[in-house]
């Protein structure tokens, strides 16, 4: 278990006086202090970590958020942002003595302005639901996280969000404009606006992905893109991982980039194919999904391209889709990968590393090998073009030694990555889970760097300071 | 002319900023000094120079990445990644023809001050695409941020913080950037006689169809008039651009030119779409008199053609709008009027500016991009003084007495 800071006493002391002071800032339904109230709130997508917050406030309005910020800074009171709660990290999880600020109440859709392709939104849009409001036009949000139904414009601006498609549409960071956010001491700035590439230092490039460090984030600006006359995917089955990879390669280095190209190990195809009855080849080692967008006759074009190339890697099958309904069909095995990894076991963990996409091999076989060593089954999801690579670790959550074994065997995984030149996380963010992981990948100057800007926003460490940043003498203040 | 360093590796650069930090000696941080022009100048000195750090590093073509010491002239990355058909995103523009020939720009020159060029409005910016970042930050100490694969979010960004900070957070010594594979072909749509709003309004609507639109401007006549494939039209011109493989291009132009159902529209092929790109990224459109002062403006696309006619009537700009409209390239005279004039404009229309050039006595006097609100300003301070303690990294190029 990753350890927690301890809870400031003098804090929990004060817990009635600073329930009362957040009661007279909102609206009486804005803030739940009842114990049993606070159930839904003690942990978020990584549901072995729990913690009761001091209180949870859900305010409507930024200006509600300010004032609820600067009460926690002249009171000394560490503040959790949260959105969804769907983070795979533990982004949300809370802390005994601090607030939970929920923004889900920040629900508006603000302002959609087709000519100049954007929409203004609060922080606690889903995900999904910014696309809702503008595919009437054919418009799209494109970044799209498997979370994507539940899952807050907020978080995803805090986490940087990835999802299948970033390959070619990129991720939250390149998709947003601006921003509004509330810093720690409850000043309301606005980053940005409709406009690209505001002078100045890149606060915007800043602030993305901070994972609720810097400031609390409550409304977004957002690009809003054309939906693609049409797209279609094909299946393609190999014998080996190696052969798949190679694959991989030949179709980036002929100059197509599909709009998404996923990889699946054998596990992973056997768990969703029990699952979802996609017609996944069971004799296969390796599949490749690859999406392809555009007019009927680019899209034949494409596939044939693909096709082609695929043919010459030795594959057991290929299907090319003919239709919008056998692309569904496609897609639904993927998209159903982690109900699937939860029938076959109802705990798992995902991991979210990087790696550049010719080490996948390699890695695969040592993650084979850590899987043997610890005795735990192992699905592996893979973003193929970008190198973003999802290992589900299956464990027993009623054992805690397999818990136990399941977080080391994560660990090891993730410090593989690093060292095949690659990165802690793509898209799921450090939080909690990865915190203590940091100095596999930045030594000691290189997070002090990085302490230092968070101390430029929150002097105090009262933003989310359980996450990020191994837990050191400042972080413990 | 200043003392120029010019340190071989990183560890010298390092040396160098950890001596002048322990002095609290400000530098002058630079590649190889192409745009020097922008920004309010530097009181320095001693130079501190990259561009003795050359060298592509990594090129991994399959894996879209490539890595590459910041002193390396962009020109040499580019054609690295030409023999295997592949480009920066965001196309990066060359502004000798502002800043007047000299020594080539360097790769971590562009990423400094985060240039983009037409294909921002639909790819990204340069920023966008920096995966991989390592620098010496004012403590004199050589740090490193992302890597080199595509997808990474350990940590703050810093590649994002450190580009466009314009050397005064840290000495940029070596990028990693995302690059992708150049298209086929390249055509363009020309519809020529629009005035602005309606040329915007045509842009739009080429940048909200299913056609993948890279890149959509808008010149007025004497604009065009300065690219030699316009200036036979002898009026405006709204430009569309379609990059892909050549099936997609002729498809995609001929459909985008029956949705705009123009009266007069114009394919340009392959070879002109190329050279007419490359000129209107490189501000050969905006061609100036030598002493004129010229803004960078970026506004919501559509209110570009408002913020050209305010300043075309109030101080005789010209100028023209790339990025569907929202970027306005300005060219006035280089007086302190002229630039108040750009504020109200900008302000108004709720953008942001860069002053790219003009006389050093302006550049001192004037704000070069907008000020930032009071509790940002402290942030900004602060941002600074985590970076760079002993404000000695460009002092003063992006505000007075920073």
């Amino acid at each position: 278990m990753i350890r927690q800071p301890e809870p400031k006493q003098e804090v929990l002391a004060r817990r009635d006086a600073i329930v009362a002071g957040l009661r007279a800032l909102l609206p009486a339904e804005a803030v739940i202090a009842e114990p049993l109230r606070l159930k839904p709130y003690e942990t978020d997508g990584l549901s072995a970590y729990r913690q009761p917050p001091l209180v949870v406030v859900l305010p409507e309005t930024t200006e509600q958020v300010a004032g609820v910020m600067r009460f926690c800074h002249a009171e000394g009171v560490r503040v959790v942002p949260r959105g969804a709660g769907t983070s795979l990290s533990g982004g949300a999880l809370p802390m005994a003595d601090a607030v939970v600020m929920g923004l889900m109440r920040m629900n508006r859709i603000l302002d959609i302005d087709y000519a100049d392709r954007c929409a203004t939104v609060e922080a606690g849009v889903t995900n999904i639901g910014i696309t809702d409001a503008v595919q009437g036009r054919g418009f799209f949000y494109a970044p799209d996280p498997s979370s994507q139904l539940a899952c807050m414009i907020g978080g995803n601006v805090n986490m940087n969000s990835g999802g299948a498609h970033c390959l070619k549409y990129g991720v939250t960071a390149n998709n947003l404009l601006g921003l509004k956010i509330v810093t720690v001491d409850g000043e309301i700035l606005s980053i940005g606006g409709r406009h690209l590439d505001a002078a100045g230092y890149d606060w915007l490039g800043l602030l993305t992905g901070s994972e609720g460090q810097l400031a609390v984030v409550t409304e977004v600006t957002v690009r809003i893109l054309r939906s693609p006359e049409g797209a279609r995917a094909m299946l393609a089955a190999f014998r080996s991982n190696e052969i798949a990879g190679t694959c991989v390669d030949a179709i980036i280095s002929s100059g197509i980039i599909p709009v998404a190209l996923e990889f699946m190990d054998r596990p992973a195809i056997h768990a969703c194919e029990e699952f979802a009855h996609a017609g996944y080849p069971l004799d296969a080692e390796a599949l490749l999904i690859i999406e392809v967008e555009g007019s009927a006759a680019e899209q034949d074009d494409l596939l044939a391209r693909l096709r082609a190339i695929c043919e010459r890697h030795d594959p057991i099958s290929l299907r090319v889709s003919q239709s919008a309904e056998e692309s569904l069909a496609i897609w639904k095995g993927r998209k159903g990968a982690f109900g699937a990894i939860g029938r076959i076991s109802p705990d798992y963990l995902c991991m979210d590393g990087v790696i550049p996409t010719s080490r996948l091999p390699e890695v695969l076989r040592r993650i084979g090998e850590m899987s043997d060593a610890y005795g735990l089954k192992v699905a592996n999801i893979f973003h193929a073009g970008d190198g973003n690579l999802h290992p589900l670790i299956m464990f027993d959550a009623n054992d805690p030694a397999s818990f136990h074994k399941a977080e080391q065997f994560g660990a090891d995984i993730l410090t593989l990555c690093v060292e095949m030149d690659g990165c802690l996380t793509g898209e799921h963010g450090v939080g909690v889970e990865k915190r203590d992981l940091m100095p596999v990948q930045f030594n000691a100057r290189e997070l002090d760097q990085q302490r230092r800007i968070k101390e430029a926003f929150d002097p105090g460490w009262l933003l989310n300071a359980n996450k990020v940043f191994p837990l050191s003498e400042a972080a413990m203040r | 002319m200043t003392d120029l360093l010019a340190p071989a590796d990183e560890a010298a650069i390092a040396a160098v900023v950890a001596q002048a930090a322990g002095e609290a000696e400000p530098l002058l941080i630079l590649g190889n000094g192409t745009k020097a022009g922008m920004l309010r100048p530097v009181q320095a000195a001693r130079s501190l120079s990259t561009r003795n750090l050359t060298g592509i590093t990594l090129y991994s073509p399959n894996e879209l990445v490539i890595s590459a010491r910041a002193g390396t002239p962009l020109a040499d990355v580019e054609a690295v990644l030409a023999e295997r058909g592949q480009h920066i995103i965001a196309e990066p523009p060359d502004l000798s023809t502002i800043y007047g020939p000299g020594m080539q720009q360097t790769l971590g020159g562009v990423i400094a001050t985060n240039l983009s060029g037409p294909r921002r409005i639909a790819w990204g910016a340069t920023r966008d695409h920096v995966l991989g970042i390592r620098a010496v930050t004012g403590h004199g100490e050589a740090i490193h941020s992302g890597g080199r694969v595509l997808k990474n979010v350990t940590g703050l960004d810093l590649c994002k913080l450190l580009s466009g900070s314009h050397g005064t957070l840290g000495v940029i010594t070596e990028v990693t950037l995302k690059v992708l594979p150049a298209p086929e072909t390249v055509g363009t749509l020309a519809l020529p006689g629009l005035d602005a709003p309606a040329g915007v309004a045509a842009l739009s609507a080429a940048l909200g169809s299913p056609y993948s639109v890279s890149a959509a401007a808008w010149l007025p006549a004497e604009a065009a008039a300065r690219i030699p494939v316009l200036a036979g039209f002898g009026q405006s011109v709204a430009l569309a651009r379609i990059e892909d493989f050549a099936p997609s291009v002729a498809y995609r132009t001929a459909r985008l030119r029956g949705d705009l159902e123009h009266m007069r529209c114009e394919v340009l092929d392959d070879a002109a779409s190329r050279s007419v790109w490359r000129a209107i990224g490189n501000l050969v459109p905006l061609v100036a008199e030598p002493a004129a002062a010229i803004w960078r403006i970026s506004v919501r696309p559509s209110v570009g053609p408002v913020v050209l006619r305010t300043l075309s009537a109030a101080v005789g700009a010209q100028g023209y709008l790339d990025w569907g409209g929202g970027l306005v390239w300005i060219a006035a005279p280089a007086t302190a009027a002229a630039h108040a004039a750009v504020v109200a404009a900008v302000t108004a229309a709720g953008g942001t500016w860069l002053l790219m050039r003009a006389s050093e006595s302006l550049r001192t006097a004037v704000d070069v991009i907008p000020p930032e609100p009071a509790p940002l300003a402290r942030i900004t301070r602060r941002v600074k003084a985590a970076l760079d303690p002993h404000g000695i990294l460009n002092p003063g190029r992006l505000y007075g007495g920073m």
